[in-house]
């Protein structure tokens, strides 16, 4: 089956954020007030690792298991969308402690409360898509 | 072994696991971005057929949706067999931070205080929680990507617009942080 290796990777991905603590909303909140390294060195890590990766599949030109080359899309030069939405998501993530992959770790994690983040969540995709042509981007 | 998955993980670890299922991914030809999960959702509901935005083949992304099914799954598998018996050892500076604005530190990963049936089915809590919600959605697909998509695929490949989400995604965070939970949680 084509697709068991992305629902193994998915579950390599959730128990990661889990115990990680990455799910925490604690976790998230002492990131926010600066008062442990744990999600800063979390990122940083996965940040300076997934450079070196990133370069190295450049450099050595290195396929992907079908043997295609794999290519690295660049972001839409811009500013507004990404300071603003970016903040939304900030606000957000505060808020509920999860952004979207941990809201769905959390869930099979026995949350289940955050299921009506991600009901939200998905208003809140809807509505993007519903007035983006009026926001600057 | 079992032993050792069961302790929580140190950051290290954890970043490179995180970074590993990155490599991962870009080795199956795919890119690492959760929130657009959100997006092939809203279009399998049928959102397409209103909003242009939504009027894609959503079995293009089929392979995110397996991997979102497998996180949960993980979590899951993260409670059960997985599961650590020792509390989190959260910062005895945020414990009292919380405790100030009306937020107990219980062990667990998420407070009850907010989580629990009792607020999060209270209309207060539930409108909390969607509208919490509704900015991580409205957010990541404004800016084009979540943590996963900006902060580690974004960032990995040195681009500069990850580098202004990830600002954007701390100055909301700090917002909401130092103005924000007070006022909504000690009203």
């Amino acid at each position: 089956m084509k697709g068991l290796k992305f629902i193994v990777t998915g579950i390599l991905f959730g128990i990661i954020m889990a115990k990680s603590e990455a799910i925490s909303w604690y976790r998230i909140q002492e990131m926010f007030r600066f008062q442990s390294f744990h999600m800063f060195g979390i990122i940083g890590t996965a940040v300076v690792l997934g450079i070196l990766a990133v370069y190295s599949i450049k450099k050595f030109k290195i396929r992907d298991f079908n043997g295609n080359a794999i290519v690295f899309h660049d972001k839409d030069k811009s500013w507004p969308r990404y300071i603003i939405g970016g903040s939304i998501f900030g606000l957000g993530w505060a808020l509920t402690g999860a952004c979207p992959g941990p809201m769905f770790v959390n869930i099979g994690y026995g949350y289940w409360a955050m299921i009506i983040v991600v009901l939200g969540s998905l208003v809140g995709t809807y509505l993007y898509g519903l007035i983006k042509d009026k926001l600057p981007h | 072994m079992l032993e050792l998955i069961r302790q929580p993980w140190s950051w290290y670890l954890s970043g490179t696991a995180i970074a590993g299922i990155m490599i991962l991914l870009l080795y199956f030809g795919k890119s690492f971005g959760f929130s657009s999960n959100l997006k092939t959702i809203c279009t399998i509901a049928g959102a397409g057929k209103k909003v242009k935005f939504f009027d894609f083949d959503w079995k293009t992304q089929k392979w995110n949706l397996l991997f979102l099914m497998g996180s949960v799954l993980g979590g899951v598998l993260a409670s059960t067999v997985f599961k650590s018996d020792q509390p989190l050892q959260l910062s005895k500076a945020t414990v009292q931070d919380l405790r100030s604005i009306g937020i107990t530190f219980d062990g667990g990963l998420n407070p009850s205080d907010i989580f629990g049936p009792d607020f999060a089915l209270s209309a207060k809590g539930f409108m909390i929680l969607l509208t919490g919600g509704l900015f991580v959605g409205f957010g990541a697909r404004y800016a084009g990507g979540c943590t996963s998509g900006h902060a580690i695929s974004g960032l990995s490949n040195l681009q500069l617009p990850s580098l202004l989400a990830v600002v954007g995604f701390f100055a909301g965070g700090l917002l909401m942080t130092y103005l924000l939970l007070p006022l909504i949680f000690k009203i």
